[in-house]
């Protein structure tokens, strides 16, 4: 038939263009922070100068910030979302709360992160103050501390869903074999639930971590936008993320916007690999439990 | 005595994790909470139809932002829809290597950090049209939106019964019009699902708007312009050293806050009535 050869030919179009959606993308970051990238090249991660007024750039700094603010949150949100997870894999089948803590962690996972940023910003930077004034550590409120709780929150839904899937994939006669065995449910959970799992909610800290990763809104509103390499927890810093917003409408020198942009080249690379990698042990994780 | 321990074990560590799951939803409520009591005083008939006022006089609202985002919301659904479908039927339909690479590429763009999206939406249109515009902050808010209208098309178009396929194809009806006629129908609300998923994960967005749509105090209607957004007032508000202006963010977080809700409440409704049908 000639319309359905034309179809298919919309059909691989659509595909196309999505296709090269994405390969422009990296096209264009590259193309746009040529010139950052012929000045500084690789060094550029590991130059720890980031100065406009004198024109020098280097994005260690923000790298480093970066990385510790998600890994920060990680570790913070870890224990809630697995306790979300088995609570609503494990302990409640169903019923009332079950619906109520699922409507909530999809409400948290919803709600924008510019509100997030804002209750940061009033409530949970006075808070942190406080406890910088009994630590005494310089109170700025601001910092890798603050940035690190708020996006513990926001990516807790996003573990503990990917956490609850795959618990919910492990086989029901094992678990069976271990009750009749005698064993409690902390042991079950313990001794089979998160073994089995192990994977998936590798996965699923993963995913998490690449979302905190390029988190840009909430965190520019609470770290405290300092340039300088970060020295502590407490300490106002910046993200990769939250440079670009900062001062990507003030770049007035070509050079200033090109490095700018040169940074949205390695966050695109950084969450490239992480999202890849996420996405291959999940698949490879359903993969296994659905040949078993 | 060890069996006794060994229950008592259990009990704690049951307690622990209900303790550990109510905690983690506590945010939730202190954030719904803060933001109704900070910004219901700010909300009145006049908030919905007058433009903000210059810092030190009260009152004034936000027109502009509203209209902005309604604006940019219809134009990033009007770019992505079409397009998101298409590809989305094709994942579905076709199993060769190119859609598989495909698949993982759309997830590589669901990945990608917004604040990215809005770097390049700034190099494909506002650095060739020469300025901020909210066109150029739609096309930002369509490629976020996209990922989540093609994987909703996918898994909808996937799941429509084979045997509604084989009764067009035995009718003698062609490839294309048991597609139109038959499939896009019968997934014609998980579409629409999608639609609000993405709605409301692009309704809220700010970082890709920065430097797209950029802001503006007056109501704008012109796609070529810059304009505002509901998420960008509150960013330039809440960051504003004004006593008036923050109550004004707060404001508008609980309007953004209720359309975010309204949305979900939207979304179990279509899927509810979704799952019934098969």
């Amino acid at each position: 038939m000639k319309t359905d050869r034309i179809f298919r030919a919309v059909l691989y179009a659509g595909g196309a263009f999505v296709a090269l959606l994405v390969l422009l993308a990296f096209l264009s970051l590259c193309h746009a922070s040529w010139l950052s990238l012929k000045k500084f090249g690789i060094k550029f991660i590991l130059s720890r100068e980031w100065d406009p007024v004198n024109e020098k750039f280097g994005a260690l700094p923000f790298i480093v910030g970066t990385f510790m603010t998600s890994i920060i949150a990680l570790i913070i949100s870890l224990p809630f979302s697995i306790s979300i997870a088995l609570l609503l894999g494990v302990y409640l089948r169903e019923g009332f709360i079950k619906k109520v803590l699922t409507y909530a962690t999809d409400l948290l996972a919803g709600i924008p992160s510019i509100i997030y940023g804002f209750w940061g910003l009033f409530f949970l930077v006075p808070l942190v103050r406080k406890l910088e004034m009994k630590l005494g550590v310089l109170p700025y409120g601001v910092g890798i501390l603050t940035a690190s709780i708020v996006l513990a929150i926001m990516i807790v839904p996003y573990t503990s869903s990917i956490a609850r899937e795959v618990i919910s994939m492990v086989p029901g006669d094992i678990i069976e074999a271990g009750f009749s065995l005698g064993a409690t449910t902390r042991e079950i959970i313990f001794g089979i639930i998160l073994p089995y799992a192990r994977s998936g909610i590798f996965a699923g800290i993963l995913l998490a971590f690449g979302r905190a990763f390029g988190e840009t809104m909430a965190v520019t509103m609470v770290i405290g936008n300092s340039n300088c390499m970060p020295k502590s927890i407490f300490c106002p810093a910046n993200t990769m993320a939250s440079v670009i917003a900062n001062e990507f409408t003030e770049a007035t020198k070509d050079i200033h916007l090109s490095s700018l942009i040169y940074i949205g080249l390695w966050l695109f690379l950084f969450t490239f690999a992480i999202n890849l990698l996420g996405n291959l042990v999940i698949k490879k994780f359903r993969v296994e439990v659905k040949n078993e | 005595m060890n069996s006794r321990n060994r229950v008592v074990k259990d009990n704690l560590f049951k307690l622990f994790v209900f303790l550990l799951a109510a905690l983690s939803i506590l945010p939730l409520f202190l954030i719904i909470f803060q933001t109704v009591r900070n910004g219901i005083s700010a909300i009145n008939p006049e908030f919905f139809y007058k433009l903000p006022k210059p810092p030190g006089e009260s009152g004034g609202g936000i027109l502009n932002s509203l209209v902005g985002s309604f604006m940019l919301v219809i134009l990033a659904t009007a770019f992505s829809v079409p397009i998101g479908t298409l590809t989305g039927i094709f994942i579905a339909e076709v199993r060769n290597s190119f859609t598989e690479l495909l698949r993982t590429l759309v997830n590589i763009l669901q990945g990608l950090p917004s604040i990215v999206i809005g770097i390049l939406a700034y190099l494909w249109v506002v650095k060739p049209m020469g300025g901020f515009s909210a066109i150029s902050g739609a096309v930002a808010l369509a490629v976020m939106m996209l990922p989540v209208i093609i994987k909703t098309t996918e898994e909808t178009v996937r799941l429509v019964p084979f045997t509604l396929r084989e009764a067009s194809f035995s009718l003698g009806a062609t490839y294309t019009k048991t597609i139109i006629k038959i499939i896009l129908p019968a997934s014609a609300r998980g579409i629409l699902s999608g639609i609000i998923v993405g709605t409301s994960r692009i309704i809220g967005e700010t970082a890709p708007l920065l430097f797209t749509a950029f802001g503006n105090p007056f109501v704008n209607l012109n796609p070529m312009k810059p304009t505002d957004a509901l998420p960008l007032l509150i960013f330039n508000y809440a960051m504003s050293p004004y006593e008036e202006w923050h109550k004004i963010a707060w404001g508008a977080s609980l309007v953004l806050i209720i359309v975010v809700l309204g949305l979900n409440l939207l979304l179990k409704m279509v899927g509810k009535r979704w799952e019934t049908k098969f």
